[in-house]
């Protein structure tokens, strides 16, 4: 039976975040800090300041878009699966399916194997490398869904939804509030797979995001900026980050039917609160059953929950007859996905 | 049931009226029989079973899931039947999804032990959505924004007729409503509901505005009280005497005292008060009476109902409405004398002589805590709805006080957009201490649309804070509120509650320091002070 203390003399949490003193970095801290090592391009992962990070090339071109140039000291890209010595550690990063350029990072120390899994999913997403399990000894996951009320719906069933919906209204825009980094771009993708191949309009927010993946060479299909159109956008998608859902930004469309995709739309309250009328249950975090799935297929004995509903999964893993440790991260913003 | 499943799920998440009749009116067109009269006795309340659901799904999640898990997912999801819906695992096997007249008749004949059995074989066939329908029908509290009258409003649309055509006939009618469909489809004549205690739609009045005003014939209208309670309808037919509230909800149960003790044929239109030794309680007690579905001795005593009778509708087996009202008036006279109804007696007719004795009656109603006044023309039949120009009601004068706005929230649907949700407050003072704002109430009304604009910029621009869809405000903007009257209430932090608050005008002239102090709201309810009356 392993215990905590044997991995806390290397690796634990700070206020700063997870801390490999094996190898004098942090992982996705919260604060500006020496050597970090990122997870992905999310703003409550990656933060700038910091004077040395390692990341992804996907992630670094992310972070650079949204950060700036200049947003670190140096920033060091490293493809997946290959092997970086810092210190006392050997750091590799493999695929998350999070988003593009989302990675799980292994760190080995004398024999040891710890995996920060940043966030991450396990069903196909088109728009990044899918997940890859990666054994361990102690496996760090998030638990944004970690609750056995979140089950993903298939997402061929949603976007049919919304296709649906945008065929029986053709006075109305179809609305979608999506998160700027991942899920615009993978519900694009969805709808181009379901065969929607009508120009899709976007928030001005969104509009660089999606040039990037373009240039990196994911073929999004037409997308046309809001602020081009000459109509009110009757009977076509538009997509806006969610705080433009209902706000005055939106006033310019025709009789907005507003719909919003994530994970959090599978439990009706989150929805009505938010004056949602068609609710898209599409996430790019693991739900329940994802993450019960992954736990067991790291054959990790320790567990340690950064963030989201951390109760519910630690009881989960002590059923599972593994220790697990709930460890309260800060800084995450685990309502946005 | 998966028709059902996606009318309920598309219902509850539609926030538009005509959207959400359209949805029931395309399910009723298309759904078969009887499965669509079981969902139209969902929506409109009418089920005849009701099953000890809480008790039954939590020992049937028992065998599926971690009861920590459980109580977690519960506490998050906030709703015992969508909690058991999402985490209800999916089978290996599914079994044959269930029909809605399957689970009725299922649950009409099965013994209490057979119950959980039940519910567990429909869930196994079921995915997330149907299985939150199903147990939202199975414990009859469907809330997904539809009242009794939507629904029946949507099923109109069957006949292309007034929904008023099919409340004359609803009390008389059961579940699965097979005869009713028929007739609403052309297929089979309308159905006979003579002899028991149906609901007609009630006759409203129209706000009297001063264009009436100044046209006004006297001589050709009754005058009678507006009395402080709630319209009702008494109906008797058969052995059965029914009390229906003015959306026709049969709300007998609630007042044994009014139903139980006589038998009469016809249909009476009244005001429904607490009255003690022959003289009328407040609007307050009355509350202690409603919205209840049974009633307990204690209440009985403390909170006596009565009806004050002012029209009959039906008298024995004569439909009266077409008559104009002073004959109606009459008959309903000899009724009650040949009668003698117990806890009824009849509205007063007012007497006045002239337009300014009307004017100086109706100036008074507020001091003798009448509503106001109502003015009905003798010649009127007894009509469905909201004709012109029949039935006027004069309200008692407002009150009006200016508060300062303290909160501003999202309205929803078309006003998603706008800050059209106000809270506003009052002045206190704690001796020795700076003065603070407490809020008294909120409104939703009373600005137009240019207004609108105004203030949901004021709000933007005069934010403090934010909480998700809410901002509080720096005290800068008074509202002249207009309210109907004010009630001692432990539920506001003022103690303080409004009735019918709305926006009479924005002062954007005036500082917030010069808005009115909480003691100004409450002496009004006291009733020390003279109202304040408007300039």
């Amino acid at each position: 039976m392993t215990n905590s203390a044997k991995f806390d003399t290397w690796i634990y949490p700070t206020k700063r975040g997870l801390y490999c003193a094996a190898g004098d970095f942090y992982i996705d801290p919260s604060q500006p800090v020496e050597r970090a090592v990122i997870t992905h391009g999310h703003s409550d992962h990656a933060r700038a300041g910091h004077g040395r990070v390692l990341a992804t090339p996907e992630t670094i071109a992310i972070m650079q878009i949204r950060l700036g140039k200049t947003c670190a000291g140096a920033l060091q890209s490293q493809g997946y699966g290959s092997v970086l010595q810092i210190g006392d550690a050997d750091v590799s990063l493999h695929p998350a399916g999070h988003i593009l350029g989302s990675a799980q990072i292994l760190v080995r120390h004398r024999g040891q194997r710890a995996v920060v899994s940043g966030d991450y999913k396990r069903r196909f997403d088109p728009t990044c490398a899918p997940f890859e399990p990666v054994p361990a000894d102690l496996f760090v996951t998030e638990a944004t869904f970690g609750l056995p009320v979140f089950r993903h719906e298939p997402d061929a069933s949603e976007t049919a939804k919304l296709l649906e919906v945008q065929r029986a209204s053709p006075g109305r825009t179809i609305l979608i509030g999506v998160y700027g980094l991942g899920k615009c771009q993978r519900l694009i993708l969805l709808l181009r797979q379901a065969g929607y191949d009508r120009p899709i309009w976007l928030h001005g927010a969104l509009v660089a995001m999606c040039d990037l993946y373009q240039t990196l060479g994911i073929d999004l299909g037409p997308l046309a900026p809001v602020a081009a159109a000459t109509s009110t956008l009757a009977g076509e998608i538009v997509l806006c980050p969610p705080s433009a859902l209902a706000d005055r930004w939106s006033r310019r469309l025709a009789d907005p039917v507003t719909g919003f995709a994530s994970g959090w739309m599978r439990v009706r309250a989150r929805a009505r609160q938010r004056g949602v009328e068609l609710p898209l249950v599409i996430s790019d975090h693991a739900d329940w059953p994802e993450l019960v799935t992954t736990i067991a297929e790291t054959a990790a004995e320790e567990i340690w929950v950064t963030h989201g509903r951390e109760d519910a999964l630690v009881h989960q893993i002590g059923l599972m007859g593994r220790r697990g440790r709930a460890l309260a991260m800060v800084g995450r913003d685990e309502e946005a996905e | 049931m998966k028709a059902f499943a996606q009318l309920l799920d598309r219902l509850s998440y539609t926030p538009g009226r005509n959207a959400k009749l359209a949805l029931m009116t395309r399910y009723f067109q298309t759904a078969p029989d009887p499965d669509r009269g079981w969902a139209l006795a969902a929506l409109t309340g009418t089920l005849p079973f009701k099953a000890p659901m809480r008790r039954i799904l939590l020992e049937l999640m028992e065998k599926r899931l971690d009861a920590v898990l459980y109580r977690l997912s519960r506490d998050y999801v906030g709703d015992t039947a969508e909690t058991v819906a999402l985490a209800w695992p999916e089978p290996l096997h599914p079994a044959e999804p269930p029909r809605l007249a399957d689970v009725v008749t299922a649950l009409r004949t099965a013994s209490k032990a057979e119950i959980a059995g039940l519910i567990e074989t429909w869930l196994d066939g079921l995915d997330a959505t149907g299985r939150w329908a199903l147990l939202k029908f199975i414990t009859g509290a469907l809330r997904v924004g539809v009242s009794a009258r939507l629904a029946k409003t949507a099923l109109a649309a069957l006949r292309d007729c007034d929904p008023d055509e099919i409340e004359e006939i609803w009390h008389g009618l059961s579940p699965p409503y097979g005869a009713l469909f028929g007739w609403l489809e052309g297929c089979a004549p309308r159905p006979d509901v003579t002899g028991s205690p149906v609901f007609r739609p009630l006759m409203l009045a129209h706000p009297l505005e001063e264009a009436d005003f100044a046209g006004l014939d006297l001589d050709a209208f009754a005058v009678e009280w507006k009395w402080d309670g709630v319209r009702v309808q008494i109906a008797g037919g058969g052995d059965h005497v029914r009390l229906y509230s003015r959306t026709g909800d049969d709300i007998s149960a609630a007042f044994p005292e009014l139903v139980a003790p006589f038998r009469f044929e016809g249909v009476l239109d009244g005001e429904l008060l607490v009255m003690r030794d022959g003289v009328v309680a407040p609007f307050n007690d009355l509350q202690q009476r409603l919205n209840r579905k049974t009633v307990t001795r204690r209440t009985l005593e403390q909170f006596p109902a009565h009806v004050r009778l002012y029209d009959s509708l039906v008298l024995g087996d004569a439909d009266l409405r077409a008559l104009p009202f002073a004959e109606r008036r009459l008959m309903l006279e000899r009724w009650y004398s040949d009668m003698q109804p117990p806890r009824m007696d009849l509205s007063e007719l007012v007497v006045c002589n002239s337009m300014d004795d009307l004017a100086e009656i109706w100036r008074k109603t507020r001091a003798a805590e009448m509503e106001g006044l109502m003015l009905k023309r003798r010649s009127s039949p007894y009509l469905a709805g909201r004709p012109k120009g029949h039935w006027y009601k004069w309200k008692r004068e407002a009150l009006t006080i200016d508060c300062v706005l303290m909160y501003a929230q999202r309205g929803s649907g078309k006003r998603s957009s706008y800050y059209s949700d106000l809270t506003f407050g009052l002045w206190r003072e704690p001796t020795g201490g700076t003065p603070e704002l407490v809020p008294v109430g909120k409104a939703y009304s009373g600005f137009n649309d240019a207004e609108l604009i105004e203030l949901d910029r004021w709000i933007r621009q005069n934010t403090v804070e934010t909480f998700g869809p809410v901002r509080s405000v720096s005290a800068g903007l008074v509202l002249e509120i207009a309210f109907d009257a004010a009630q001692r209430s432990s539920r506001h932090k003022s103690g303080v509650a409004m009735r019918f608050p709305r926006v009479h005008r924005i002062r954007w002239d005036k500082p917030a320091h010069e808005a009115d102090r909480l003691p100004t709201l409450e002496k009004v309810i006291t009733g020390v002070d003279q109202p304040v009356i408007e300039p």
